[in-house]
């Protein structure tokens, strides 16, 4: 047993659990009741259990929670009060943007390219739709919306360079 | 105002609490308009109204959709609650029957709660597969005909509390007034009072006119997109229940192994009280947390002596190996002529393509959460949060399978991940309920990645397609002969179709768990199409035939002499339906074939086309479609042409989607590299005639969707298997490569016919069952190497190279 110190979407909280080794996705779904990050493969071979550790896209399914210790932790749910905007519950700037698009069918994958393409057009200004491609490099969609995924990032990234 | 002939209200009373539990998911303020809301009944003489209507709240019963309360009712305050039964499987079904509530009834689309997929609360309407969802709804049967039952039933009812005639009626925003007269009004709150229209569904009733549509034929966003994109949409993966355990199931390593030893004292002294269970072959963990139950599964895995496994035949050898089993037989069509006409042909030609099995691959692995209490028998009740397309189907399997009464089972859909068929949301569930039954506590079970791709997955058929065709001396096709062999096994739902009855046994856990899997029933003779019903499900028929049945002309060509056969032929891997089931490897085989017709008489492949279809709608979508990909009229392969890059060309391909349901055509533009055998889809064009548009924006994202769907599968997927290990070794995204972000992706161009009097068909399945041939076509344009095999991978496109080089 042992207890680890996470700042998830904004609050601080001390979770116990008894094997280091257990995966932060488990532990941000049972015991954090997110419905943001989705287990896809356990792999770290499609993205829909993204979240941002200390501000970097991550893979929760491969993460041990030890090694979320002491940092920062941003589901789909907290990207807002991540960048500090009122009203936490609304929606993102770059959710609005997807949901602009209609950004996608089931949206069960949503996690990978929501965050990686926010993280991404937060460190490169006006990003081509290629660059975005490549940034989202081995994200799956099943459903295969990834052409107005990119449109959405896309429109983010013009609306914030504005 | 006061009624000029009030209607006269007897026998009130509330909903019951049950009902009222049954519908926790509604937010809280419709929840109490429903407790308040009284059930009373009334009678206004419209038709004979039925004596025992039942409750349209009514768990664990059965909702029989021909009762008009079973899917409208209207509160005091107006608002108004819609019951159907085609789920929200992340096509947009939500927004769209929403769309068509709205409209039918003219009220904003807020003021109408959609439940939709709950067994005793909402009509029985089967799966939500098939493509066929929209055209179910709006047709005589659906959502619509209900909707415009209660419409006309309304103005009846305004017109005698108003006291003038319907044709003076003003309906706007669910309040009745009077033209000329500004003072009378009545609300369909006021009409209603939350009471019930004890009507039979009209199924004649007439629909509102598309030309006065305002929600109907409109962009309207996605209802459900804002909070899956802010992340708190409840999946049925993240389904709570209190007191809730976590699940894993430990499958054969190998197909039909069975358990000979379980040494479950592996699990002592492992965290989160892991406990086993064992029903036959099934074998699962249950333990507190996810990652105690998936820990709990491995150690189990390693104390279980299995047997060994089926015998498969070799991967390169599955082809041959179907064609030489015995097979059930039935015509499409046959004209009982094709063999004497063939023989007067000038010319013949004939060619095989094959089509391999594909996976749903669903990104999110498939979760169920399912709370049996009371063990087994009349006094054990069942209550499953599922992601299945059919709740009442589930119910029926859920109760044989664990030997509980139906009335006692509840089945909840709750979405979750994109299915494209029959993916692992209906044996997860049952591998759930097993799980719970054997431990008397509510257990969530959502597949690891290999069991999502191997362990509860059916796969979509693979199919060898034979075709032949005569000439005449102007190139004309004067006969067409066609045999498609497909291999099923189970087949889940669909058994009926190899000669079985569904019953758990037909998926995985069920066969597992000791029940009987149908095997394909063989025939001595093929069975004869149905007179009179042309039913193209799998477009086993091509286009170019005249479809002709009972005398009757159903297809969409104009080839009188033709013969449809398809063999089932009993599959050595699970199989069920996977989106265009059938449609897309037979349509893969016409398709292509045409083309070769096309090239073999130096003819422009759409010409050739055009010269063999009698359908004015497919000939429209055609023409359409062409203009605006800039077609060059001129034969294949186009070295030259106006794709002037060595290696670039451009394939059509066009299908009338089950015989009846959505025309889609298509032209994809390829660039081959013929030294790597890479090829890069660079753009498609692809319209659509799904009669009126319902949706543009929605219909444009499905068909996106089914473009790069349809790329993925045509150059990507294969299921692969080990002749050796009896087992699938395609059990992750590594050794089961599909389009990624990164991977090329296609400039599209979709083009919608918006043909507003025509019936309105689906749209799920239409656009990909297109999107294979047409690649393989253009592949053809660009090298002159025809691909007579999916995937058309690199080696599969070295090796035609090679073989057309003989």
């Amino acid at each position: 047993m042992a207890t680890y110190a996470l700042r998830v979407n904004g609050q601080d909280a001390n979770v116990t659990i008894d094997d280091p080794s257990t995966p932060l996705l488990y532990v941000l779904e049972e015991n954090f009741l997110l419905n943001g990050p989705r287990f896809g493969c356990g792999l770290a071979q499609c993205g829909s259990c993204t979240v941002l550790l200390d501000g970097k896209p991550i893979r929760s399914c491969v993460t041990p929670v030890s090694s979320a210790d002491g940092h920062s932790v941003t589901s789909l749910e907290g990207l807002r009060a991540l960048d500090n905007l009122p009203n936490p519950h609304a929606l993102h700037p770059i959710q609005e943007a997807f949901v602009r698009e209609q950004a996608m069918q089931c949206g069960i994958c949503v996690s990978g390219p929501i965050l990686y393409g926010y993280a991404f057009v937060r460190d490169n200004a006006n990003p081509t739709r290629a660059e975005i491609e490549k940034a989202l490099t081995n994200i799956i969609c099943r459903c295969c919306a990834h052409s107005r995924m990119i449109d959405a990032i896309q429109s983010y990234a013009k609306e914030k360079s504005r | 105002m006061k009624p000029k002939n009030p209607v006269k209200l007897e026998g009130a009373g509330p909903l019951p609490e049950k009902a009222l539990e049954a519908l926790n998911h509604l937010e809280p303020s419709r929840r109490e308009f429903l407790k308040t809301a009284g059930v009373m009944m009334i009678g206004f003489g419209l038709g004979a109204a039925t004596v025992d209507a039942q409750n349209p709240l009514n768990p664990s019963g059965n909702v029989d959709p021909a009762q008009l309360d079973n899917w409208v009712a209207v509160a005091a305050d107006g608002s108004i609650t819609v019951f159907a039964g085609k789920c929200e499987i992340g096509t947009g079904m939500r927004t769209l029957q929403q769309q068509l509530a709205a409209e039918e009834l003219s009220v904003r689309m807020e003021s109408i709660t959609l439940v939709l997929c709950r067994t005793g609360v909402t009509p029985n309407q089967g799966y939500t597969a098939g493509s066929f969802s929209t055209w179910t709804q709006f047709g005589a049967g659906g959502l619509r005909a209900a909707l415009d039952t209660a419409r006309d039933a309304l103005y009846q009812l305004a017109s005698a509390w108003l006291g003038v005639d319907v044709s003076r009626l003003v309906l706007k925003d669910g309040v009745f007034s009077v033209s000329g007269d500004p003072v009378s009004r009545v609300s369909y709150g006021e009409l209603v009072q939350g009471h019930r229209f004890n009507l039979p569904v009209n199924r004649t009733a007439v629909p509102n006119d598309p030309s006065t549509w305002k929600f109907l034929g409109k962009s309207v966003p996605r209802v459900d997109i804002p909070a899956k994109t802010k992340g708190t949409f409840e999946y049925v993966q993240k389904v709570r229940v209190p007191g809730m355990l976590h699940g894993r199931v430990v499958r054969p390593p190998s197909l039909g192994a069975h358990v000979r030893n379980i040494d479950n004292s592996v699990l002592n002294g492992l965290a989160g009280n892991p406990q086993m269970v064992q029903v036959n072959d099934f074998v699962g963990v249950v333990a507190d947390t996810q990652w105690h139950a998936i820990k709990g599964a491995t150690a189990l895995a390693s104390g279980i002596t299995w047997s060994s496994g089926d015998t498969l035949p070799a991967q390169a050898d599955l082809y041959t190996y179907m064609t030489q089993l015995r097979s059930r037989d039935s015509f499409a069509v046959n004209t009982g002529d094709v063999d004497q006409v063939m023989a007067t042909a000038a010319k013949t030609l004939s060619a095989q393509y094959l089509y391999p099995y594909q996976m749903h691959g669903s990104l999110g692995s498939s979760c169920a959460v399912v709370d049996v209490r009371g063990g087994t028998g009349d006094n054990a009740s069942v209550r499953a949060w599922s992601a299945t397309q059919s709740v009442y189907d589930v119910r029926t399997y859920l109760s044989t399978l664990l030997t509980i009464p139906a009335r006692n089972i509840e089945v909840i859909q709750v979405e979750g991940t994109g299915c494209y068929g029959g993916n692992g949301a209906d044996p997860v569930t049952f591998d759930a309920a097993l799980l719970s039954q054997a431990v008397g506590r509510p257990v969530r079970l959502q597949y690891s990645r290999s069991d999502e791709m191997t362990g509860g997955e059916h796969y979509g058929h693979a199919v060898v397609s034979n075709e032949k065709v005569g000439l005449d001396a102007n190139g004309n096709v004067i006969a067409w002969d066609y045999e498609g062999v497909v291999g099923m096994h189970g087949e889940g739902p669909l058994a009926n179709g190899i000669g079985g009855v569904p019953g758990p046994g037909n998926f995985i856990p069920g066969a597992l768990a000791g029940f009987p899997t149908s095997q394909v029933a063989v025939t001595a003779t093929p069975a004869n199409p149905v007179g009179g019903a042309f039913w193209n499900f799998g477009n086993t028929v091509p286009p170019y035939v005249s479809g002709t049945i009972g005398g009757a002309n159903l297809g969409t060509g104009t080839v009188a002499s033709q013969r449809s056969l398809t063999r089932i032929v009993e599959s050595p891997l699970w199989t069920s339906y996977l989106r265009s089931p059938d449609h897309i490897q037979h349509t893969w085989a016409h398709e292509s074939f045409v083309d070769e017709i096309a090239a073999s008489l130096k003819v422009d492949p759409v010409e050739y086309r055009l010269r063999h279809l009698s359908d004015p709608r497919l000939i429209n979508l055609i023409n359409a479609v062409v203009q605006k990909a800039n077609w060059e009229t001129r034969p294949s392969p186009g070295f030259g042409g106006p794709f002037r890059r060595p290696g670039s060309g451009r394939g059509f391909s066009c299908v009338l989607y089950s015989g009846f349901d959505g025309y889609s055509a298509t032209v994809a533009e390829v660039i081959v590299d013929v030294e790597t055998g890479n090829i890069t889809v660079t753009k498609v064009t692809t319209g659509i005639d799904t009669g009126a548009v319902i949706n543009p924006d929605g219909l444009r994202n499905q068909m996106e969707g089914q473009v790069i769907q349809g790329i993925s599968r045509a150059l990507y997927e294969e299921v692969k298997f080990d002749r050796a290990a009896s087992k699938v070794t395609s059990n992750d995204w590594r050794s089961y490569p599909v389009l990624k972000f990164g991977d090329p992706l296609p400039e599209m161009v979709t083009i919608l016919i918006n043909n507003l009097n025509a019936p309105v068909t689906g749209a799920g399945e239409v656009t990909i069952t297109t999107i294979a041939s047409a690649i393989g076509n253009a592949i053809y344009d660009a090298t002159g190497v025809r691909m007579r095999q999916i995937p058309l991978s690199a080696e599969n496109f070295l090796a035609a190279k090679a073989a057309h080089k003989v």
